[in-house]
């Protein structure tokens, strides 16, 4: 492979390119051929037997062999040629519709996300909604929450942490707590559980305040973990592993109640037919609602000194602080206002599952969020929602493609690749786009005219 | 004492196989200052080929001698380890290479993700048991019933351990490689104007930190007896702990800082509680980064404007 981009230029030689693709072929063989090709199994028994799978390994060989050989011959030389060619400069024409768009692109959004539910609704059914308004707008409005609560401290003040998925722990076990314990109501706990969060952020960002880079990210994964760990082996107060169970659902603010022995339940007060879904619809709007919560909280602290702080924290942390910049409060209240959101979408996901455990906030969680927040393009809202409709939303509809086991045959399950998929990703956007889909953003302070600066005139994540 | 002197033993076998992970990591942060994030599951992956190698020899081919089968196993993962870990910096870190910091670092990520969930594709989420081999042991010390044993596996890892690390630090110090490694760490600009290749000493260091790994995968599996997909997030983020307390960058380093990370651990859960002994180690990780980021055997780190 190491040959491939010296010797064979735009055009390349056939030759070579095949050298190239047959060396692929063979790293190939040598990686997958143990590893797929000899399946290990137990029988009945319990030892290991090996049964063989040569026929994949050898179709995935030729996957290899035959995409390598497309790379070199093709899609390299294709790229090179576009990067030589000199772009034309943009038009008056595509300048204002890049404009447009971008002016359009949020409300037009915003008025489909309000409207979403109503048409899942009227197309499908209350039945027949719910999987799309749960399983799809549910989910992924969680993750686009977290991904702008993470927002603020990895993509505005660039601190990159791995932990985050602590506070959503903190706030979702606060919340299963009080609530079963004391059985106060969502509402109350809501900015209770935030506040905790909060203060666990600032726990935990403060003897992490000299650190920087990688260093930082691991540290709060170390957090991360602790927290996890914590919570498996304080079975006292968290009941271990089994979690908590039997979490009360969300009241519509007190005045009707979802559950269906409740007096007061939303469908007989309306004298509606009973269903799941009302429940349903009204956590859509709520998770909704927190989500723009987040999002209007973060466009107008940028606009604030301490937004500005964070992100001349982000650009470079010693000329703030020669600048008098405070960069101990900058870093804590990024901390502190990251995790409360995260204790926010904690609760809310508490309440959603009704059920908590420490099997919801592994490291894996952590790491899904800020992928979302990476590929997005750090610090654009924009981009951060769009990567957490992609990654989630084309995780999750791998669970309906049932038309691929007719394909691979009934054993075939799609939802097994979910995370391979995922991590694969990862890996791609980050060679093919290392700045994230959106990398093109709003300055905070702008002369005359606002205009869209690229990302490569910023560095991100160096604090 | 008995007591004391078994966790002793413990000890120092696990801190053998973490001090061997310890290196690839230190290795390749020296070299281009990346946390290698997929370097645990590169572990859990060599543990992987080992066992099915490990089966096919004695199930399939009938190979008697356990040693023998053993010594083969090992071979064979680090060569294919090497080839793993070669491929996954060919495609996944050079092409970052000069981009944004911690472009490097989500790849890393993404790869792990993907590596143990392909093992959990190809090869199913179950444990994976082999048969107990060299199961002796020897007693060393016995009192009030309770005997302070070393077990055969145990030797065998502090042998191995012991060879592979004293050739290891043969190629390090003494080869044109080594001494390539060594000047890229320094100034990797300057080792190419004087005609390094750096590429392809990069790639070499990935290729040596897999085949270390390798000998961790197979040792850990022969010392347990078993290995799962997910066996490779924990003992990869202890090895970066020890690489980090040995000083991140620095070989011997890391093997002191796996030995006592090793020893730590074992301890704590001979005298403390075993439910905490990864909360121990994880603290230890962010004392350590917080209060000594230089590590025991690390340079400080200036920072240049």
């Amino acid at each position: 492979m190491a040959a491939a981009k010296t010797t064979s230029g735009p055009g390349g030689s056939i030759a070579g390119a095949a050298r190239d693709a047959i060396l692929a072929g063979v790293v190939a063989l040598g990686i997958f051929g143990p590893l797929v090709g000899l399946k290990t199994e137990q029988n009945m028994q319990n030892e290991l037997v090996i049964t063989t799978r040569w026929g994949l390994v050898a179709i995935i060989v030729g996957i290899v062999i035959a995409g390598r050989f497309l790379l070199t011959t093709t899609i390299w030389p294709a790229m090179t040629r576009n990067k030589m060619r000199d772009k034309p400069a943009a038009t008056a024409g595509e300048v204002a519709f890049r404009a447009r768009l971008a002016r359009w692109f949020a409300p037009t959004g915003l008025v489909f996300l309000f409207i979403y539910p109503a048409l899942m609704v009227y197309f499908l059914g209350f039945q027949g909604s719910l999987k799309w308004v749960d399983n799809f707008g549910i989910q992924i409005l969680i993750y686009v929450m977290l991904g702008w609560g993470l927002n603020i401290v990895v993509g505005l003040a660039g601190l990159l942490d791995l932990g985050y998925v602590a506070f959503y722990a903190v706030g979702a076990y606060s919340y299963a707590l009080l609530a079963t314990h004391f059985g106060l109501s969502f509402w109350l706990l809501l900015p209770l559980a935030g506040t905790l969060a909060a203060l666990w952020g600032i726990m935990l960002g403060f003897p992490v305040l000299r650190l920087r880079g990688d260093y930082l990210a691991i540290v709060t994964l170390a957090f991360g973990e602790i927290i996890r760990l914590v919570l498996i082996n304080f079975r006292e107060l968290t009941n271990g592993s089994a979690g908590i169970s039997s979490i009360p659902k969300i009241t519509f603010f007190g005045l009707y109640s979802f559950d269906l022995s409740a007096p007061n339940n939303f469908a007989k007060v309306f004298d509606l037919p009973m269903s799941s879904a009302y429940y349903k619809i009204f956590l859509y709007y709520l998770i909704l609602l927190l989500a723009l919560l987040t999002a209007f909280v973060t466009l107008r602290l940028r606009k604030l000194p301490v937004g500005r702080a964070w992100e001349a924290l982000r650009e470079d942390e010693i000329a703030c602080r020669s600048l008098g910049i405070n960069t101990t409060n900058t870093k804590l209240t990024a901390f502190a206002l990251g995790a409360m959101f995260g204790g926010f979408a904690g609760s809310f996901f508490a309440a959603r599952q009704g059920f908590v455990s420490p099997e919801s906030f592994t490291f894996m969680e952590s790491a899904v969020i800020v992928a979302i927040v990476v590929l997005g393009g750090m610090g654009s809202m924009i981009g951060v929602a769009l990567a957490a409709v992609a990654m989630i939303g084309g995780t999750e509809l791998l669970r309906e493609l049932d038309f691929l086991k007719a394909v691979f045959g009934e054993g075939f399950d799609p939802d097994q690749f979910r995370m391979l998929i995922f991590g694969l990703a990862m890996v791609l956007v980050m060679i093919w786009k290392p700045r994230g889909f959106v990398s093109a953003r709003e300055p905070t302070v702008f002369l005359n005219e606002r205009k869209s600066i690229s990302g490569s005139f910023v560095k991100e994540g160096h604090g | 004492m008995e007591i004391f002197l078994q966790q002793l033993i413990n000890g120092i076998t696990l801190g053998s196989i973490y001090g061997l992970i310890a290196i690839g990591y230190t290795m390749v942060f020296g070299i281009i200052g990346m946390v290698n994030f997929a370097h645990g599951d590169v572990f859990m992956v060599s543990a992987f080929i080992a066992m099915i190698f490990f089966l096919l020899f004695t199930t399939v081919l009938g190979v008697s001698s356990v040693i023998m089968a053993l010594i083969a196993v090992m071979i064979i993962a680090m060569v294919l380890t090497g080839l793993l870990n070669w491929a996954i910096e060919r495609v996944a870190y050079r092409p970052l290479r000069g981009s944004f910091r911690l472009a490097p670092l989500i790849s890393a990520i993404g790869m792990s993700i993907v590596l143990s969930n392909f093992i959990q594709v190809a090869q199913g989420p179950r444990n994976k048991p082999l048969p107990p081999v060299l199961s002796g042991t020897i007693t060393l010390m016995e009192r009030n019933n309770f005997a302070a044993t070393i077990s055969y596996k145990q030797i065998l890892i502090w042998v191995v351990t012991a060879v592979l690390l004293a050739g290891f630090w043969y190629v390090v110090q003494k080869t044109p490689l080594g001494r390539a490694q060594r000047a890229c760490e320094q100034d990797r600009k300057m080792a190419a104007l004087l005609g390094v290749n750096v590429d392809r000493t990069i790639s070499l260091t990935f290729v040596m930190g897999a085949a270390l790994a390798a000998v961790a995968g197979t040792l850990y599996l022969t010392y347990y007896g078993v290995v799962n997909f997910s066996d490779g997030f924990t003992p990869g983020v202890k090895a970066f702990t020890a690489a980090v307390l040995g000083g991140i960058g620095s070989l011997p380093g890391a093997v002191l800082g796996g030995l006592l990370i090793g020893l730590i651990e074992t301890f704590w859960s001979g005298y403390f509680s075993i439910d905490y002994k990864d909360v121990a180690a994880f603290s230890i990780l962010a004392i350590v980064l917080i209060f000594m980021p230089q590590g025991l055997l690390g340079r400080p780190e200036v920072e240049k404007v």
